[in-house]
Protein backbone atom coordinates (compact mmCIF):
# COMPACT_ATOMS: atom_id res chain seq x y z
CA UNK A 1 0.00 0.00 0.00
CA UNK A 2 1.36 3.41 -0.84
CA UNK A 3 0.77 6.15 1.65
CA UNK A 4 1.51 9.52 0.24
CA UNK A 5 2.05 12.63 2.23
CA UNK A 6 1.21 15.44 -0.09
CA UNK A 7 0.30 18.99 0.60
CA UNK A 8 1.35 22.43 1.42
CA UNK A 9 4.27 22.15 3.74
CA UNK A 10 5.80 25.54 4.10
CA UNK A 11 2.95 27.48 2.59
CA UNK A 12 3.14 30.54 4.79
CA UNK A 13 6.65 31.44 3.81
CA UNK A 14 6.73 34.84 5.37
CA UNK A 15 4.74 34.05 8.45
CA UNK A 16 7.64 31.68 8.97
CA UNK A 17 5.98 28.53 10.21
CA UNK A 18 5.15 25.59 8.03
CA UNK A 19 1.56 25.13 9.08
CA UNK A 20 0.95 21.57 8.09
CA UNK A 21 -2.79 21.51 8.18
CA UNK A 22 -3.25 20.88 4.46
CA UNK A 23 -1.64 17.46 4.43
CA UNK A 24 -3.97 14.71 3.28
CA UNK A 25 -3.29 11.14 4.22
CA UNK A 26 -3.76 8.26 1.83
CA UNK A 27 -4.69 11.09 -0.54
CA UNK A 28 -8.31 9.86 -0.76
CA UNK A 29 -10.38 11.82 -3.28
CA UNK A 30 -14.03 11.65 -2.22
CA UNK A 31 -16.47 10.63 -4.93
CA UNK A 32 -19.22 8.22 -5.88
CA UNK A 33 -17.98 6.72 -9.14
CA UNK A 34 -18.22 3.02 -10.09
CA UNK A 35 -14.53 2.74 -9.16
CA UNK A 36 -15.15 4.27 -5.73
CA UNK A 37 -18.01 1.83 -5.14
CA UNK A 38 -15.99 -1.28 -6.00
CA UNK A 39 -15.15 -3.70 -3.22
CA UNK A 40 -11.67 -2.81 -1.89
CA UNK A 41 -10.53 -6.39 -2.52
CA UNK A 42 -11.23 -5.96 -6.23
CA UNK A 43 -9.13 -2.80 -6.24
CA UNK A 44 -6.30 -4.46 -4.32
CA UNK A 45 -6.16 -7.47 -6.64
CA UNK A 46 -6.73 -5.25 -9.63
CA UNK A 47 -3.72 -3.14 -8.74
CA UNK A 48 -1.65 -6.28 -8.16
CA UNK A 49 -2.68 -7.70 -11.54
CA UNK A 50 -1.98 -4.40 -13.21
CA UNK A 51 1.53 -4.27 -11.73
CA UNK A 52 2.22 -7.84 -12.86
CA UNK A 53 0.92 -7.08 -16.33
CA UNK A 54 3.30 -4.13 -16.61
CA UNK A 55 6.25 -6.45 -16.09
CA UNK A 56 5.24 -9.21 -18.47
CA UNK A 57 4.49 -7.02 -21.44
CA UNK A 58 6.76 -6.30 -24.31
CA UNK A 59 6.20 -4.20 -27.38
CA UNK A 60 4.33 -1.11 -28.33
CA UNK A 61 0.90 -2.74 -28.65
CA UNK A 62 1.01 -3.88 -25.02
CA UNK A 63 2.09 -0.40 -23.95
CA UNK A 64 -0.89 1.10 -25.67
CA UNK A 65 -3.27 -1.45 -24.18
CA UNK A 66 -1.97 -0.85 -20.63
CA UNK A 67 -2.28 2.89 -21.09
CA UNK A 68 -5.78 2.67 -22.54
CA UNK A 69 -6.87 0.42 -19.68
CA UNK A 70 -5.55 2.91 -17.12
CA UNK A 71 -7.00 5.97 -18.82
CA UNK A 72 -10.39 4.26 -19.03
CA UNK A 73 -10.27 3.47 -15.30
CA UNK A 74 -9.27 7.05 -14.47
CA UNK A 75 -12.08 8.46 -16.61
CA UNK A 76 -14.54 6.14 -14.87
CA UNK A 77 -13.28 7.20 -11.41
CA UNK A 78 -13.94 10.89 -12.06
CA UNK A 79 -10.74 11.87 -10.22
CA UNK A 80 -9.07 14.81 -12.01
CA UNK A 81 -5.96 13.74 -13.90
CA UNK A 82 -3.92 16.36 -12.02
CA UNK A 83 -4.19 14.29 -8.83
CA UNK A 84 -2.69 11.25 -10.57
CA UNK A 85 0.34 13.15 -11.77
CA UNK A 86 0.91 14.54 -8.27
CA UNK A 87 2.02 11.04 -7.23
CA UNK A 88 4.70 11.11 -9.93
CA UNK A 89 6.36 14.16 -8.41
CA UNK A 90 7.60 12.08 -5.49
CA UNK A 91 9.60 9.74 -7.75
CA UNK A 92 10.91 12.17 -10.34
CA UNK A 93 14.48 11.71 -9.06
CA UNK A 94 14.20 7.94 -9.19
CA UNK A 95 12.82 8.13 -12.71
CA UNK A 96 15.62 10.39 -13.92
CA UNK A 97 18.32 8.11 -12.46
CA UNK A 98 16.73 4.98 -13.88
CA UNK A 99 16.36 6.64 -17.27
CA UNK A 100 20.00 7.76 -17.34
CA UNK A 101 21.30 4.33 -16.35
CA UNK A 102 19.35 2.64 -19.10
CA UNK A 103 20.32 5.32 -21.57
CA UNK A 104 24.07 5.08 -21.03
CA UNK A 105 24.76 1.55 -19.86
CA UNK A 106 22.95 -0.58 -22.39
CA UNK A 107 25.11 -2.41 -24.94
CA UNK A 108 24.12 -2.14 -28.58
CA UNK A 109 24.30 -0.02 -31.68
CA UNK A 110 25.83 3.38 -30.78
CA UNK A 111 23.90 6.54 -31.71
CA UNK A 112 25.69 9.47 -30.07
CA UNK A 113 28.60 9.51 -27.65
CA UNK A 114 29.72 12.02 -25.04
CA UNK A 115 33.28 11.10 -24.15
CA UNK A 116 33.15 7.83 -22.26
CA UNK A 117 29.34 7.69 -22.33
CA UNK A 118 27.60 6.29 -25.34
CA UNK A 119 23.91 6.39 -26.10
CA UNK A 120 22.80 3.27 -27.93
CA UNK A 121 19.63 2.54 -29.84
CA UNK A 122 18.77 -0.23 -27.42
CA UNK A 123 19.53 2.07 -24.50
CA UNK A 124 17.14 4.70 -25.78
CA UNK A 125 14.46 2.09 -26.24
CA UNK A 126 15.02 0.57 -22.80
CA UNK A 127 15.00 3.94 -21.07
CA UNK A 128 11.74 4.97 -22.70
CA UNK A 129 10.19 1.61 -21.86
CA UNK A 130 11.28 1.79 -18.23
CA UNK A 131 10.05 5.33 -17.74
CA UNK A 132 6.62 4.59 -19.18
CA UNK A 133 6.47 1.45 -17.08
CA UNK A 134 7.27 3.37 -13.87
CA UNK A 135 4.81 6.14 -14.68
CA UNK A 136 2.00 3.65 -15.35
CA UNK A 137 2.88 1.80 -12.15
CA UNK A 138 2.69 4.88 -9.95
CA UNK A 139 -0.45 6.24 -11.58
CA UNK A 140 -2.09 2.82 -11.30
CA UNK A 141 -1.42 2.53 -7.57
CA UNK A 142 -2.40 6.19 -7.05
CA UNK A 143 -5.76 5.42 -8.61
CA UNK A 144 -6.33 2.80 -5.93
CA UNK A 145 -5.37 5.05 -3.00
CA UNK A 146 -7.31 7.96 -4.47
CA UNK A 147 -10.55 6.02 -4.73
CA UNK A 148 -10.35 3.91 -1.56
CA UNK A 149 -10.40 5.20 2.00
CA UNK A 150 -7.56 3.89 4.19
CA UNK A 151 -10.14 2.09 6.31
CA UNK A 152 -11.64 0.31 3.32
CA UNK A 153 -8.15 -0.73 2.32
CA UNK A 154 -7.36 -2.27 5.69
CA UNK A 155 -10.76 -3.99 5.66
CA UNK A 156 -9.95 -5.39 2.25
CA UNK A 157 -6.52 -6.55 3.41
CA UNK A 158 -7.94 -8.14 6.53
CA UNK A 159 -10.51 -10.12 4.58
CA UNK A 160 -8.07 -11.14 1.84
CA UNK A 161 -5.47 -12.30 4.35
CA UNK A 162 -8.00 -14.00 6.66
CA UNK A 163 -6.82 -17.52 5.71
CA UNK A 164 -3.43 -16.70 7.28
CA UNK A 165 -5.02 -16.56 10.73
CA UNK A 166 -5.35 -20.35 10.51
CA UNK A 167 -1.59 -20.65 10.77
CA UNK A 168 -1.44 -18.36 13.78
CA UNK A 169 -0.87 -14.96 12.22
CA UNK A 170 -2.99 -12.36 14.07
CA UNK A 171 -4.48 -10.86 10.90
CA UNK A 172 -7.30 -9.03 12.65
CA UNK A 173 -5.00 -7.45 15.22
CA UNK A 174 -2.58 -6.31 12.54
CA UNK A 175 -5.43 -4.79 10.53
CA UNK A 176 -6.80 -3.09 13.64
CA UNK A 177 -3.39 -1.61 14.44
CA UNK A 178 -3.10 -0.38 10.89
CA UNK A 179 -6.47 1.32 10.92
CA UNK A 180 -5.83 2.91 14.31
CA UNK A 181 -2.44 4.14 13.14
CA UNK A 182 -3.98 5.56 9.97
CA UNK A 183 -6.78 7.17 11.94
CA UNK A 184 -4.29 8.81 14.27
CA UNK A 185 -2.03 10.32 11.65
CA UNK A 186 -4.33 13.25 10.82
CA UNK A 187 -5.11 13.75 14.52
CA UNK A 188 -1.44 13.94 15.42
CA UNK A 189 -0.72 16.24 12.49
CA UNK A 190 -3.47 18.57 13.66
CA UNK A 191 -2.13 18.38 17.21
CA UNK A 192 1.39 19.19 15.99
CA UNK A 193 0.06 22.16 14.08
CA UNK A 194 -1.84 23.36 17.13
CA UNK A 195 1.10 23.06 19.51
CA UNK A 196 3.45 24.70 17.01
CA UNK A 197 1.10 27.64 16.76
CA UNK A 198 0.64 27.82 20.52
CA UNK A 199 4.41 27.90 21.07
CA UNK A 200 4.88 30.35 18.21
CA UNK A 201 2.36 32.59 19.97
CA UNK A 202 4.74 32.47 22.96
CA UNK A 203 7.60 33.55 20.75
CA UNK A 204 9.10 30.15 19.91
CA UNK A 205 11.19 30.09 16.77
CA UNK A 206 11.47 26.75 14.96
CA UNK A 207 13.42 27.93 11.96
CA UNK A 208 16.44 30.11 12.57
CA UNK A 209 19.75 29.12 14.10
CA UNK A 210 22.10 26.21 13.52
CA UNK A 211 21.19 22.55 13.79
CA UNK A 212 21.67 22.39 17.58
CA UNK A 213 19.43 25.37 18.13
CA UNK A 214 16.82 23.86 15.85
CA UNK A 215 16.87 20.55 17.69
CA UNK A 216 16.57 22.38 20.98
CA UNK A 217 13.70 24.40 19.59
CA UNK A 218 11.82 21.16 18.95
CA UNK A 219 11.61 20.31 22.67
CA UNK A 220 8.61 22.58 23.37
CA UNK A 221 6.88 20.88 20.45
CA UNK A 222 7.81 17.24 21.04
CA UNK A 223 7.12 16.97 24.77
CA UNK A 224 3.51 18.15 24.59
CA UNK A 225 3.03 16.02 21.47
CA UNK A 226 4.22 12.84 23.19
CA UNK A 227 2.19 13.62 26.29
CA UNK A 228 -0.91 14.02 24.19
CA UNK A 229 -0.23 10.91 22.10
CA UNK A 230 0.05 8.79 25.25
CA UNK A 231 -3.06 10.40 26.68
CA UNK A 232 -5.01 9.65 23.51
CA UNK A 233 -3.74 6.07 23.34
CA UNK A 234 -4.79 5.52 26.95
CA UNK A 235 -8.24 7.01 26.34
CA UNK A 236 -8.73 4.91 23.24
CA UNK A 237 -7.68 1.68 24.95
CA UNK A 238 -10.07 2.44 27.79
CA UNK A 239 -12.92 3.26 25.42
CA UNK A 240 -12.35 0.05 23.47
CA UNK A 241 -12.26 -2.05 26.61
CA UNK A 242 -15.37 -0.33 27.92
CA UNK A 243 -17.10 -1.62 24.78
CA UNK A 244 -15.86 -5.14 25.46
CA UNK A 245 -13.29 -5.28 22.67
CA UNK A 246 -11.28 -8.48 23.02
CA UNK A 247 -9.65 -8.91 19.66
CA UNK A 248 -10.76 -10.62 16.50
CA UNK A 249 -12.24 -13.94 17.66
CA UNK A 250 -15.99 -14.11 17.00
CA UNK A 251 -16.15 -10.47 16.01
CA UNK A 252 -18.62 -9.40 13.34
CA UNK A 253 -18.49 -6.33 11.14
CA UNK A 254 -20.87 -3.42 10.84
CA UNK A 255 -20.30 -3.26 7.11
CA UNK A 256 -19.19 -6.74 6.03
CA UNK A 257 -17.48 -6.83 2.67
CA UNK A 258 -19.40 -8.83 0.10
CA UNK A 259 -19.04 -9.03 -3.64
CA UNK A 260 -21.80 -7.64 -5.82
CA UNK A 261 -22.50 -8.02 -9.50
CA UNK A 262 -20.33 -5.07 -10.49
CA UNK A 263 -17.40 -6.56 -8.55
CA UNK A 264 -17.65 -9.79 -10.51
CA UNK A 265 -17.90 -7.75 -13.70
CA UNK A 266 -14.74 -5.88 -12.67
CA UNK A 267 -12.93 -9.19 -12.08
CA UNK A 268 -14.03 -10.33 -15.55
CA UNK A 269 -12.66 -7.16 -17.12
CA UNK A 270 -9.40 -7.57 -15.18
CA UNK A 271 -8.84 -11.15 -16.30
CA UNK A 272 -9.75 -10.25 -19.86
CA UNK A 273 -7.11 -7.52 -19.68
CA UNK A 274 -4.50 -9.87 -18.20
CA UNK A 275 -5.27 -12.52 -20.82
CA UNK A 276 -4.86 -10.07 -23.67
CA UNK A 277 -1.57 -8.82 -22.22
CA UNK A 278 -0.26 -12.40 -22.09
CA UNK A 279 -1.54 -13.04 -25.59
CA UNK A 280 0.16 -9.90 -26.84
CA UNK A 281 3.43 -11.05 -25.32
CA UNK A 282 3.36 -14.31 -27.23
CA UNK A 283 2.33 -12.55 -30.42
CA UNK A 284 5.24 -10.17 -29.96
CA UNK A 285 7.75 -12.98 -29.45
CA UNK A 286 6.48 -14.72 -32.57
CA UNK A 287 6.70 -11.48 -34.50
CA UNK A 288 10.22 -10.72 -33.36
CA UNK A 289 11.33 -14.27 -34.17
CA UNK A 290 9.74 -13.83 -37.55
CA UNK A 291 11.39 -10.48 -38.08
CA UNK A 292 14.80 -11.75 -37.09
CA UNK A 293 14.42 -14.66 -39.35
CA UNK B 1 -3.79 51.73 19.29
CA UNK B 2 -6.10 49.55 17.31
CA UNK B 3 -6.37 46.50 15.12
CA UNK B 4 -8.08 46.94 11.77
CA UNK B 5 -9.10 44.07 9.54
CA UNK B 6 -9.94 45.02 6.00
CA UNK B 7 -11.90 42.50 3.90
CA UNK B 8 -9.98 39.48 5.16
CA UNK B 9 -10.56 36.21 3.34
CA UNK B 10 -9.18 32.80 4.24
CA UNK B 11 -9.55 29.42 2.55
CA UNK B 12 -8.58 26.07 4.08
CA UNK B 13 -7.10 23.44 1.79
CA UNK B 14 -7.11 25.64 -1.30
CA UNK B 15 -6.87 23.55 -4.45
CA UNK B 16 -7.83 20.26 -2.81
CA UNK B 17 -11.09 18.34 -2.66
CA UNK B 18 -11.63 19.58 0.89
CA UNK B 19 -11.51 23.29 0.10
CA UNK B 20 -13.52 25.39 2.54
CA UNK B 21 -13.79 29.14 2.85
CA UNK B 22 -13.32 29.91 6.54
CA UNK B 23 -13.50 33.72 6.38
CA UNK B 24 -15.45 35.84 3.92
CA UNK B 25 -14.70 39.56 3.66
CA UNK B 26 -14.30 40.12 7.38
CA UNK B 27 -13.83 43.79 8.23
CA UNK B 28 -13.45 44.85 11.86
CA UNK B 29 -11.96 47.56 14.00
CA UNK B 30 -10.80 46.75 17.51
CA UNK B 31 -10.08 49.80 19.66
CA UNK B 32 -7.62 50.06 22.49
CA UNK B 33 -8.96 48.95 25.87
CA UNK B 34 -12.07 47.23 24.60
CA UNK B 35 -13.43 44.01 26.13
CA UNK B 36 -14.93 42.10 23.24
CA UNK B 37 -16.81 38.83 23.11
CA UNK B 38 -16.50 36.82 19.92
CA UNK B 39 -19.25 34.25 19.56
CA UNK B 40 -20.20 31.83 16.86
CA UNK B 41 -21.15 28.23 16.29
CA UNK B 42 -18.47 25.52 15.81
CA UNK B 43 -16.92 26.08 12.39
CA UNK B 44 -18.07 29.68 12.12
CA UNK B 45 -14.48 30.88 11.66
CA UNK B 46 -13.81 32.42 15.07
CA UNK B 47 -10.63 30.43 15.77
CA UNK B 48 -9.39 31.15 12.26
CA UNK B 49 -10.11 34.83 12.74
CA UNK B 50 -8.16 35.19 15.98
CA UNK B 51 -5.11 33.42 14.53
CA UNK B 52 -4.97 36.15 11.92
CA UNK B 53 -4.66 38.80 14.59
CA UNK B 54 -1.13 37.79 15.59
CA UNK B 55 -0.03 36.62 12.17
CA UNK B 56 -0.12 32.84 12.76
CA UNK B 57 -2.29 32.49 9.68
CA UNK B 58 -1.85 34.66 6.64
CA UNK B 59 -5.00 35.95 4.97
CA UNK B 60 -5.62 34.82 1.39
CA UNK B 61 -6.64 38.37 0.60
CA UNK B 62 -7.32 41.55 2.54
CA UNK B 63 -5.22 43.54 4.98
CA UNK B 64 -4.59 43.64 8.73
CA UNK B 65 -3.25 46.77 10.39
CA UNK B 66 -1.88 46.88 13.93
CA UNK B 67 -1.52 50.45 15.20
CA UNK B 68 -1.76 51.63 11.63
CA UNK B 69 1.05 49.38 10.36
CA UNK B 70 0.38 46.72 7.75
CA UNK B 71 1.40 43.42 9.36
CA UNK B 72 1.89 41.86 5.92
CA UNK B 73 4.57 44.43 5.07
CA UNK B 74 7.79 42.75 4.00
CA UNK B 75 9.85 44.09 6.90
CA UNK B 76 7.16 43.99 9.58
CA UNK B 77 8.39 42.48 12.85
CA UNK B 78 6.07 39.47 13.14
CA UNK B 79 7.66 38.14 16.32
CA UNK B 80 7.24 41.58 17.87
CA UNK B 81 3.57 41.44 16.95
CA UNK B 82 3.22 38.06 18.65
CA UNK B 83 4.48 39.46 21.91
CA UNK B 84 2.09 42.42 21.65
CA UNK B 85 -0.92 40.30 20.75
CA UNK B 86 -1.02 37.41 23.22
CA UNK B 87 -3.04 34.43 22.07
CA UNK B 88 -4.25 31.76 24.47
CA UNK B 89 -5.41 28.75 22.48
CA UNK B 90 -8.20 26.39 23.32
CA UNK B 91 -7.07 23.87 25.94
CA UNK B 92 -3.80 25.80 26.45
CA UNK B 93 -2.72 23.31 29.12
CA UNK B 94 -1.67 20.98 26.27
CA UNK B 95 1.26 23.24 25.44
CA UNK B 96 3.02 22.93 28.83
CA UNK B 97 6.39 21.23 28.51
CA UNK B 98 8.97 22.43 31.05
CA UNK B 99 10.10 20.61 34.16
CA UNK B 100 8.70 23.22 36.51
CA UNK B 101 5.77 25.59 36.34
CA UNK B 102 8.01 28.60 36.85
CA UNK B 103 10.30 27.70 33.94
CA UNK B 104 7.34 27.07 31.68
CA UNK B 105 5.98 30.55 32.33
CA UNK B 106 9.47 31.96 31.69
CA UNK B 107 9.50 30.47 28.18
CA UNK B 108 7.65 33.39 26.57
CA UNK B 109 9.61 36.24 28.20
CA UNK B 110 12.93 34.49 27.43
CA UNK B 111 11.91 34.20 23.78
CA UNK B 112 11.29 37.95 23.86
CA UNK B 113 14.97 38.35 24.65
CA UNK B 114 14.65 39.31 28.32
CA UNK B 115 17.32 38.30 30.81
CA UNK B 116 16.73 35.39 33.15
CA UNK B 117 16.12 37.75 36.01
CA UNK B 118 13.59 39.90 34.18
CA UNK B 119 11.82 36.81 32.87
CA UNK B 120 11.64 35.49 36.42
CA UNK B 121 10.02 38.71 37.62
CA UNK B 122 7.51 38.54 34.78
CA UNK B 123 6.73 34.90 35.56
CA UNK B 124 6.27 35.71 39.23
CA UNK B 125 3.84 38.52 38.42
CA UNK B 126 1.89 36.46 35.91
CA UNK B 127 1.55 33.43 38.20
CA UNK B 128 0.50 35.72 41.01
CA UNK B 129 -2.07 37.32 38.73
CA UNK B 130 -3.74 34.01 37.84
CA UNK B 131 -3.73 32.94 41.48
CA UNK B 132 -1.23 30.05 41.54
CA UNK B 133 0.12 29.66 45.09
CA UNK B 134 3.88 30.06 45.47
CA UNK B 135 4.47 26.58 46.87
CA UNK B 136 3.52 25.13 43.47
CA UNK B 137 6.05 27.16 41.45
CA UNK B 138 8.74 24.49 41.38
CA UNK B 139 6.51 21.49 40.77
CA UNK B 140 6.02 19.76 37.44
CA UNK B 141 3.15 21.30 35.46
CA UNK B 142 1.94 17.76 34.71
CA UNK B 143 1.10 17.18 38.38
CA UNK B 144 -1.48 19.98 38.57
CA UNK B 145 -5.25 19.74 38.30
CA UNK B 146 -6.91 20.66 35.02
CA UNK B 147 -7.97 24.12 36.16
CA UNK B 148 -4.54 24.90 37.61
CA UNK B 149 -2.80 23.78 34.40
CA UNK B 150 -5.06 26.06 32.42
CA UNK B 151 -4.15 29.00 34.65
CA UNK B 152 -0.44 28.27 34.37
CA UNK B 153 -0.79 28.19 30.58
CA UNK B 154 -2.62 31.52 30.60
CA UNK B 155 0.14 32.92 32.84
CA UNK B 156 2.62 31.76 30.17
CA UNK B 157 1.04 34.23 27.76
CA UNK B 158 0.44 36.98 30.34
CA UNK B 159 4.13 36.94 31.28
CA UNK B 160 4.87 38.36 27.84
CA UNK B 161 2.89 41.47 28.85
CA UNK B 162 0.73 41.64 25.73
CA UNK B 163 -1.17 44.81 24.84
CA UNK B 164 -3.99 42.70 23.45
CA UNK B 165 -5.02 39.41 25.06
CA UNK B 166 -7.02 36.93 23.01
CA UNK B 167 -8.49 33.88 24.73
CA UNK B 168 -10.07 31.04 22.78
CA UNK B 169 -12.70 29.38 24.98
CA UNK B 170 -10.66 29.78 28.18
CA UNK B 171 -13.37 28.11 30.25
CA UNK B 172 -14.08 25.02 28.10
CA UNK B 173 -14.22 21.93 30.27
CA UNK B 174 -13.91 23.73 33.61
CA UNK B 175 -16.37 23.51 36.49
CA UNK B 176 -18.46 26.63 37.27
CA UNK B 177 -16.13 27.63 40.13
CA UNK B 178 -13.00 27.46 37.97
CA UNK B 179 -14.81 29.22 35.16
CA UNK B 180 -15.85 32.23 37.23
CA UNK B 181 -12.40 32.48 38.79
CA UNK B 182 -10.64 32.65 35.43
CA UNK B 183 -13.12 35.10 33.93
CA UNK B 184 -13.02 37.32 37.02
CA UNK B 185 -9.24 37.44 36.83
CA UNK B 186 -9.35 38.37 33.16
CA UNK B 187 -11.92 41.08 33.85
CA UNK B 188 -9.72 42.40 36.66
CA UNK B 189 -6.70 42.63 34.38
CA UNK B 190 -8.75 44.45 31.81
CA UNK B 191 -9.91 46.93 34.45
CA UNK B 192 -6.61 47.48 36.20
CA UNK B 193 -4.03 47.18 33.44
CA UNK B 194 -6.19 48.46 30.64
CA UNK B 195 -5.29 45.69 28.19
CA UNK B 196 -7.59 44.97 25.29
CA UNK B 197 -9.30 41.59 25.70
CA UNK B 198 -10.94 39.46 23.05
CA UNK B 199 -12.83 36.55 24.57
CA UNK B 200 -14.01 33.72 22.33
CA UNK B 201 -16.84 31.76 23.85
CA UNK B 202 -20.15 30.22 23.11
CA UNK B 203 -21.49 30.60 26.60
CA UNK B 204 -23.83 33.58 26.38
CA UNK B 205 -23.89 34.08 30.15
CA UNK B 206 -20.09 34.52 30.30
CA UNK B 207 -20.14 36.95 27.45
CA UNK B 208 -23.09 38.99 28.69
CA UNK B 209 -21.63 39.40 32.14
CA UNK B 210 -18.21 40.74 31.16
CA UNK B 211 -17.91 42.20 27.70
CA UNK B 212 -18.70 45.65 26.33
CA UNK B 213 -19.08 44.60 22.73
CA UNK B 214 -20.11 41.41 20.97
CA UNK B 215 -19.10 40.18 17.54
CA UNK B 216 -21.20 37.32 16.18
CA UNK B 217 -19.70 35.14 13.48
CA UNK B 218 -21.67 32.84 11.23
CA UNK B 219 -20.22 30.77 8.37
CA UNK B 220 -17.13 32.94 8.10
CA UNK B 221 -18.96 36.27 8.14
CA UNK B 222 -19.59 38.88 10.79
CA UNK B 223 -23.32 38.70 11.44
CA UNK B 224 -23.77 41.21 14.26
CA UNK B 225 -21.34 43.61 15.90
CA UNK B 226 -22.33 45.91 18.75
CA UNK B 227 -23.20 46.35 22.40
CA UNK B 228 -24.49 43.17 24.09
CA UNK B 229 -27.98 44.61 24.62
CA UNK B 230 -28.23 45.49 20.92
CA UNK B 231 -26.93 42.13 19.75
CA UNK B 232 -29.18 40.10 22.03
CA UNK B 233 -32.22 41.95 20.64
CA UNK B 234 -31.71 39.68 17.65
CA UNK B 235 -32.28 36.66 19.86
CA UNK B 236 -34.46 34.93 17.26
CA UNK B 237 -31.79 35.19 14.54
CA UNK B 238 -29.19 34.04 17.09
CA UNK B 239 -31.30 30.99 17.89
CA UNK B 240 -31.63 30.24 14.19
CA UNK B 241 -27.83 29.85 13.95
CA UNK B 242 -27.67 27.76 17.10
CA UNK B 243 -26.57 30.43 19.58
CA UNK B 244 -29.41 32.22 21.38
CA UNK B 245 -29.38 34.94 24.03
CA UNK B 246 -28.65 34.45 27.75
CA UNK B 247 -31.43 32.50 29.49
CA UNK B 248 -32.40 35.53 31.51
CA UNK B 249 -32.96 37.59 28.35
CA UNK B 250 -35.12 34.79 26.96
CA UNK B 251 -37.05 34.79 30.24
CA UNK B 252 -37.73 38.54 29.98
CA UNK B 253 -38.87 38.15 26.39
CA UNK B 254 -41.21 35.41 27.60
CA UNK B 255 -42.68 37.76 30.20
CA UNK B 256 -43.10 40.44 27.55
CA UNK B 257 -44.93 38.04 25.24
CA UNK B 258 -47.31 37.14 28.05
CA UNK B 259 -48.26 40.78 28.43
CA UNK B 260 -46.08 42.02 31.28
CA UNK B 261 -44.65 45.43 30.36
CA UNK B 262 -41.03 44.63 31.19
CA UNK B 263 -37.95 46.04 29.52
CA UNK B 264 -36.42 42.95 27.86
CA UNK B 265 -33.02 44.49 27.16
CA UNK B 266 -31.42 43.27 30.38
CA UNK B 267 -28.77 40.62 29.82
CA UNK B 268 -27.55 39.78 33.32
CA UNK B 269 -29.46 38.35 36.25
CA UNK B 270 -28.89 41.50 38.35
CA UNK B 271 -30.18 43.81 35.63
CA UNK B 272 -33.17 41.56 35.01
CA UNK B 273 -34.01 41.54 38.71
CA UNK B 274 -33.88 45.31 38.67
CA UNK B 275 -36.16 45.51 35.63
CA UNK B 276 -38.72 43.13 37.09
CA UNK B 277 -38.81 44.93 40.46
CA UNK B 278 -39.18 48.22 38.61
CA UNK B 279 -42.06 46.81 36.61
CA UNK B 280 -43.80 45.53 39.74
CA UNK B 281 -43.34 48.87 41.51
CA UNK B 282 -44.75 50.66 38.48
CA UNK B 283 -47.86 48.47 38.51
CA UNK B 284 -48.38 49.03 42.23
CA UNK B 285 -48.19 52.77 41.75
CA UNK B 286 -51.03 52.63 39.25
Amino acid sequence: MTLCLSGGVGKGKRTGKSMIRDITIGQYYPGDSPIHRLDPRVKLFGTLIYIISLFIFKGVAAFVLAAIFLVAAIKLSGVPFFYMVKGLKAIVVLMVITGLFHLFFTQGTPLVSFGALTVTREGLKNAALMLVRLALLIIGTSLMTLTTTPNQLTDGLEKSLAPLSKIGIPVHEIAMMMSIALRFIPILIEETDKIMKAQAARGADFESGNIFRKVKAMIPLLIPLFVSAFRRANDLALAMEARCYRGGAGRTKMKPLCYRKCDYAAYAVLFLYLASMIALRFVWIRMSVFLEW
Amino acid sequence: MSIILDKVNYVYGAGTAYEAQALKNVSLKIEDGEFIGLIGHTGSGKSTLIQHLNGLIRAASGGIYYNGEDIYDRDYDMRGLRSKVGLVFQYPEHQLFETTIFEDVCFGPLNQGLSKKEAGVRAFEALNCVGIPEELYYQSPFDLSGGQKRRVAIAGVLAMKPEVLILDEPTAGLDPGGRDEILDQIAKMHREQGITVLLVSHCMEDIAKYVGRIIVMNQGEVLFDGAPEKVFEHYRELEAIGLGAPSVTNFLHGLLERGLPVNARAITVEAAKHEILEMIAERKRR
